[in-house]
C-alpha cells in the first residue's frame, strides 16, 4: 500500500474548504476498492421476468441482470411497485421466475430450492413472529424450523440475542415489544442458522428514525462477518449505506454500480440557492443561461448545471445575477448530489426515450 | 370573513387518552401561504394534533385556531374551510377520475353552476386530463395521489392538511407533486404537513418536530441542521464497524455512527478530518473516500432525542456522545 497520504498531512494548516468535497491525502489508495469481494458471486441473476397473470400487460419484472459478489452490501432501491418484493421472493426461491434464471452461492433458485433455502435468511415485508411466544421462544421455534443441531443450538440463540442486544427482553412476548425490536427479532430469527445470504424486504419501512439508524449498524456488523446482504428500500437516501445498488423503476433495473459511480455518471452539478425574495429568485435562476433545470425544496432552490468544472463560473453568473436584481443571497454553494438525484435523472432519461 | 394573520394558532394545544398524554402542550403557528411540517416517528403524536386542528377531536387543554376559527368552539367554521388528504387517501375505485371529482365536488356543496368549471380546473391543475375516463383503480399510485390531492381541494380551502400523504411514490412524481403543492402556497394556501420519513421535510418551509407528544424543535430545516454541533464527515473504508472502534477512540471525535457500508464521524472542525483519515490509513483500514456532508434531518432528529435520554439506555450505532466543548 502506497502513502499517498504522506503528501494530505503535511498540507497548509490554514486550508479549512469549508464546501470541500475530498481530502487530497488518499488519492494514491484508490486502486483495490473492494479487496474483501474477491469471494465468490454469491447472488446471480439473469434476463429475470416475472408476469402476473391478473395484471394487465406490463410484466412486474422486466428482464433485469445483476450479480453481487460475496460479503457485500446490495441495496435494491425502488418507489413501491417497482418490483423490489417481486425480484426477492424469486430469489428466496418463494416464486417461480416466468423467464429467466436466479442463482444463491450457485445454486439455481428454480431447481434447487432446498439448497437455497439452507444457505438464506429472508425477511419478507410482513414477516410472521409469533406474538403469543416470548423473543427466546421464537428463536427456539426458528432454530427448529432451519434445523440448527441441538448441540448448537443454545449457543446460537445467545449469540443472537446479543447481537440484536435483546437480552433483557428474551422473555418478553413478541406480541409486546416496540416496532424497532419486532424488527430486530425478526433478523435474529432469519439469522438463526448462520445463512451466507441475507435477503431482507424494506426492513426500515416503518421503523422510527433511531431503530432506523441501529439497524443499519447491525447490518453493517453482519457484513463484516462475510454475509452477504440484499436489503430493498423505497428510500433514496439509504442507497448510499450500500456497497453497491440497483435502481429499480417499473419493473426495469436503470443501472447499477457503487453509490459514487452511479453518482459520478451523472451529466451535471447541483448547485443550492437561497435569496429573497423568493418570487425574484426563481425568476433569476429560471432565465439564467447556465441553467438546466431546477426544482424547490422548501424556501431553497436545487439549481442543475452542467458538470466539467463549469460550475463555479454558473455560480459566479447567479451571483453576479442576484446582486444586480439587489436579492439578499443567503446560499449560494455547490450542494452534493444525492441518489436521489441520480434516480430522478434516470427516469427522465427512461421517460424521453419512451 | 373574520380577520386573522396565521392560517394556524395552537397554544399550550394537549389530548389526552386516559392515563396516556398523546399531545403535550403545544405550540406553533403557521403564517399564511406557508408550508409547515411536522415531524417525528410513529405514535409522536402528529396524527392527533392533526385532528383537533381539523376540529375532529376536542382538546384536553390548550387551545388553537384554524383560519381565525376555534377548533373547540367553531369546528364546523372550521370544516368548512380545510382539505384534508390522508395516506389511505379515500377514492372510489369504480368510480373515473371525473366521477370521483364531481363526487367530492357535490359532498363538499360546491353550487351546481361552478360545479363543471371547478372540476376542468382541477383535472387541468393535477395533469390528469388523459386519464379523466379512466377508473381509478386502474391508475398508479402517483395519479391516485394526484386525485386525492384534487378531491381534498375541489372546494377552494385557504388551509389543507396533508397526513402522511406524500411518502411511497418514485422521487420524479414526487417532485412534482410538491410542485402542484407549492403552486397551491403561491396561492395563498396554508400547509400543514406530516411524515416519518425525515428526508421529506426538507420541502417545508418551517418544521416542527415531534417526539414523545412534545415538540421539540420548531424552526427552517436549514436552521435545524445548522444547529447540530460540529462537522459531519462521511468516511467509506473497509471494515466499517472495526473501523468505527477505532474513530471513537480518537480525542477528536465527537460521534460516530455506522451507516451500513460508511461510517459518519461528527468533529469539531473539518480540518480534524485529515487527522483521523490518518489514524485510520496506520491502523490498516484502507480509506475509499471522505467528504464533509451536510447533516440531514434525520441526522439532527436522532441527535435531540439523544440529548434527551443522555442519561438513558445506549443506542448502538450511536455509541459515543462526547462533548464537544
Amino acid at each position: 500500500m502506497s502513502h499517498g497520504l504522506v503528501t494530505g498531512v503535511m498540507l497548509g494548516r490554514g486550508e479549512h474548504h469549508l464546501f470541500a468535497r475530498e481530502w487530497g491525502w488518499y488519492s494514491g489508495d484508490m486502486t483495490d476498492k473492494t479487496p474483501e469481494s474477491a469471494m465468490d458471486t454469491a447472488i446471480k441473476v439473469e434476463g429475470l421476468v416475472k408476469r402476473y397473470r391478473t395484471q394487465n400487460g406490463a410484466a412486474a419484472i422486466r428482464e433485469i441482470d445483476f450479480e453481487i459478489p460475496g460479503g457485500s452490501l446490495f441495496g435494491l432501491v425502488g418507489p413501491d411497485g417497482a418490483g423490489k418484493t417481486t425480484a426477492l421472493r424469486i430469489l428466496s426461491s418463494v416464486m417461480e421466475p416466468s423467464d429467466g434464471k436466479a442463482w444463491i452461492a450457485g445454486f439455481d433458485t428454480h431447481s434447487r430450492p432446498e439448497e437455497v433455502r439452507k444457505r438464506i435468511g429472508y425477511m419478507p415485508q410482513n414477516f410472521s413472529l409469533y406474538p403469543d411466544l416470548s423473543v427466546r421462544e421464537n428463536l427456539n421455534f426458528f432454530a427448529d424450523i432451519q434445523q440448527v443441531p441441538a448441540g448448537d443450538k443454545k449457543a446460537r440463540i445467545a449469540e443472537m440475542l446479543a447481537f440484536t442486544r435483546l437480552e433483557d427482553f428474551e422473555s418478553r412476548r413478541a406480541g409486546k415489544l416496540s416496532g424497532g425490536m419486532k424488527k430486530k427479532l425478526a433478523l435474529a430469527c432469519d439469522m438463526i442458522h448462520d445463512p451466507q445470504v441475507l435477503i431482507l424486504d424494506e426492513p426500515s419501512t416503518g421503523v422510527d428514525p433511531v431503530s432506523r439508524r441501529e439497524l443499519w449498524a447491525l447490518l453493517a456488523r453482519v457484513v463484516q462477518e462475510g454475509v452477504t446482504v440484499l436489503v430493498s428500500t423505497p428510500y433514496m437516501d439509504e442507497a448510499e449505506r450500500c456497497r453497491q445498488v440497483g435502481m429499480l423503476y417499473q419493473g426495469k433495473l436503470l443501472t447499477t454500480g457503487t453509490p459514487e459511480e452511479i453518482i459520478d455518471a451523472l451529466p451535471f452539478e447541483i448547485v443550492e440557492v437561497k435569496a429573497r425574495p423568493r418570487k425574484l429568485m426563481r425568476q433569476v435562476v429560471a432565465d439564467c443561461g447556465e441553467v438546466h433545470d431546477w426544482h424547490p425544496v422548501g424556501d431553497r432552490l436545487r439549481v442543475l448545471v452542467s458538470g466539467n468544472g463549469n460550475t463555479s463560473r454558473a455560480m459566479d453568473t447567479l451571483a453576479r445575477q442576484f446582486y444586480a436584481n439587489r436579492l439578499d443571497v443567503v446560499i449560494l454553494r455547490q450542494a452534493r448530489r444525492t441518489m436521489e438525484d441520480a434516480f430522478v435523472h434516470l427516469v427522465k432519461a427512461q421517460r424521453a426515450q419512451a | 370573513m373574520n380577520e386573522y394573520t396565521n392560517a394556524v394558532e395552537a397554544k399550550g394545544l394537549t389530548k389526552r387518552f386516559g392515563k396516556f398524554t398523546a399531545v403535550d402542550s403545544v405550540d406553533f403557528t403557521i403564517p399564511r401561504g406557508e408550508i409547515f411540517g411536522l415531524l417525528g416517528p410513529n405514535g409522536a403524536g402528529k396524527t392527533t394534533t392533526i385532528r383537533m386542528l381539523c376540529g375532529l377531536l376536542l382538546p384536553d387543554a390548550g387551545s388553537a385556531t384554524v383560519q381565525g376559527f376555534d377548533v373547540a368552539s367553531q369546528p364546523e367554521e372550521v370544516k368548512q374551510r380545510i382539505g384534508y388528504m390522508s395516506q389511505k387517501f379515500s377514492l372510489y375505485n369504480d368510480l373515473t377520475v371525473l366521477e370521483n371529482i364531481r363526487f367530492y365536488a357535490e359532498i363538499y356543496g360546491l353550487p351546481a353552476e361552478r360545479r363543471a368549471t371547478r372540476v376542468e380546473e382541477l383535472i387541468e391543475m393535477a395533469g390528469l386530463k388523459d386519464f379523466k375516463h379512466e377508473p381509478t383503480h386502474t391508475l398508479s399510485g402517483a395519479w391516485r395521489q394526484r386525485l386525492a390531492l384534487a378531491c381534498a381541494i375541489v372546494h377552494n380551502p385557504p388551509m389543507l392538511f396533508l397526513d402522511e400523504a406524500t411518502a411511497g411514490v418514485d422521487p420524479v412524481s414526487r417532485r412534482e407533486f410538491w410542485d402542484l403543492i407549492y403552486a397551491l402556497a403561491g396561492e395563498g394556501v396554508s400547509v400543514l404537513t406530516t411524515t416519518h420519513y425525515m428526508d421529506e421535510a426538507d420541502y417545508c418551509n418551517t418544521i416542527g418536530m415531534m417526539y414523545q407528544a412534545e415538540l421539540i424543535a420548531l424552526a427552517s430545516p436549514d436552521e435545524i441542521k445548522d444547529e447540530l454541533p460540529g462537522v459531519l464527515v462521511q468516511v467509506d473504508c473497509e471494515r466499517p464497524v472495526e473501523a468505527s472502534e477505532i474513530l471513537q477512540g480518537l480525542p477528536e471525535v465527537h460521534n460516530v455512527a455506522v451507516h451500513g457500508a460508511q461510517v459518519h464521524v461528527t468533529l469539531k472542525h473539518e480540518w480534524q478530518a485529515r487527522k483521523i483519515g490518518t489514524a485510520l490509513t496506520y491502523a490498516g483500514f484502507a480509506v475509499h473516500s471522505m467528504e464533509t456532508i451536510q447533516p440531514s434531518l434525520e441526522d439532527a432528529f436522532i441527535s435531540m432525542v439523544m440529548q434527551r435520554q443522555s442519561r438513558a439506555t445506549q443506542v448502538p450505532g450511536q455509541p459515543q456522545n462526547r462533548s464537544i466543548a
